[in-house]
């Protein structure tokens, strides 16, 4: 089944695919974040794979290396019993993104939070507010040159 | 001792403190905020084993406004540090507050950026329980404990308290 995905995948969107990764039977695609849309919609629709359901949607600091952050995408085939991760990784200085709530209706609260944590936009979400900061939070707590216990006085705590 | 024998049967004389306070540390009423796991704690020591009304204190109200000890079981985020706040200027003086636990007395192990580490940087505490979570045994020691200050309180201390003035509403 893993191959077929591969090979459906790569027919289709060769040139946006830069690494495919097999790990202790677990398939991941590395993919160009401007193909996120059309490389989804595909995987859910397509009558062999259907890959409908979305497990998860998170975000990553990769730290120092290039292209800072990525997304990772978890899809599930509950008539294949076969799940895939998608990533795309995403420049620091463009954290834009598509969103997929068009494709996958679940993302809308998981972008949200990818979004409070690390600071990434998603293009088109229908409401894209912060999920456990406050509103008018400034940091993105999940970035790793976040401190472990937060910038002093970012909260501000009502007076004794 | 001679103004009794004088009333005859029927009379006592005593400090009006030491009747008040005795009064007020046999009944006082908590305001149970159970905010994550002391809160199961909490609930073990209202139950028939450990018994919290045999301190006077079994009438758990969830209104601030009829109680007068605010227990915090749980882990403030600073975002529920406004709420235990509000909660706490709601209960009308005097009123006395345990830390249950140690989430609520130091931020315990969630050293982190959204957990307020320690309630006592935004409310005055009388005691800290310690433990993660405190046994009911230990909440009901924490609760001897305010009772002893409660004993020792004086009804004068209570009257200089401002009153809280009314939120300002956006017009």
């Amino acid at each position: 089944m893993t191959e077929l995905t591969e090979k459906k995948l790569k027919e289709k969107f060769s040139d946006f695919i830069t690494e495919v990764i097999y790990f202790r039977n677990e398939q991941t695609f590395i993919v160009n974040k401007s193909q996120i849309l059309n490389i989804l919609t595909f995987l859910r629709d397509d009558p062999e794979l259907l890959f409908n359901f979305l497990i998860d949607l998170c975000g990553v600091d990769r730290a120092k290396r290039n292209d800072r952050f990525e997304v990772v995408y978890r899809l599930f085939s509950l008539k294949n019993k076969q799940s895939l991760r998608i990533k795309c990784r995403i420049d620091e200085n463009d954290l834009n993104i598509d969103s997929v709530t068009g494709v996958f209706g679940t993302a809308d609260w998981h972008e949200r939070e990818t979004y409070d944590m690390f600071g990434i936009n998603f293009i088109n979400h229908p409401d894209l507010r912060r999920l456990y900061m406050p509103e008018d939070y400034q940091y993105y707590p999940l970035r790793k040159d976040f401190p472990l216990l937060g910038i002093p006085g970012s909260i501000p705590l009502p007076k004794k | 001792m001679g103004l009794e024998s004088a009333f005859g049967e029927g009379f006592i004389t005593t400090q009006i403190d030491a009747l008040i306070s005795w009064a007020r540390k046999n009944s006082l009423w908590p305001m149970p905020l159970g905010i994550s796991c002391c809160a199961i704690e909490m609930m073990a020591a209202a139950d028939p084993r450990f018994d919290i009304s045999r301190f006077g204190s079994e009438v758990m109200r969830f209104s601030p406004r009829q109680s007068d000890l605010m227990i915090v079981a749980g882990t403030v985020t600073y975002k529920m540090a406004k709420v235990v706040r509000k909660i706490y200027d709601q209960m009308p003086d005097p009123k006395w507050v345990i830390a249950m636990g140690a989430c609520a007395s130091s931020g315990g192990m969630f050293r982190s950026y959204s957990v307020v580490q320690g309630i006592d940087l935004f409310v005055p505490v009388d005691v800290y329980a310690a433990g993660c979570p405190p046994r009911p045994e230990n909440l009901l020691a924490a609760l001897m404990e305010i009772q002893k200050k409660v004993d020792k309180s004086s009804v004068l201390q209570f009257q200089n308290n401002t009153m809280i003035e009314p939120p300002v509403v956006n017009k």
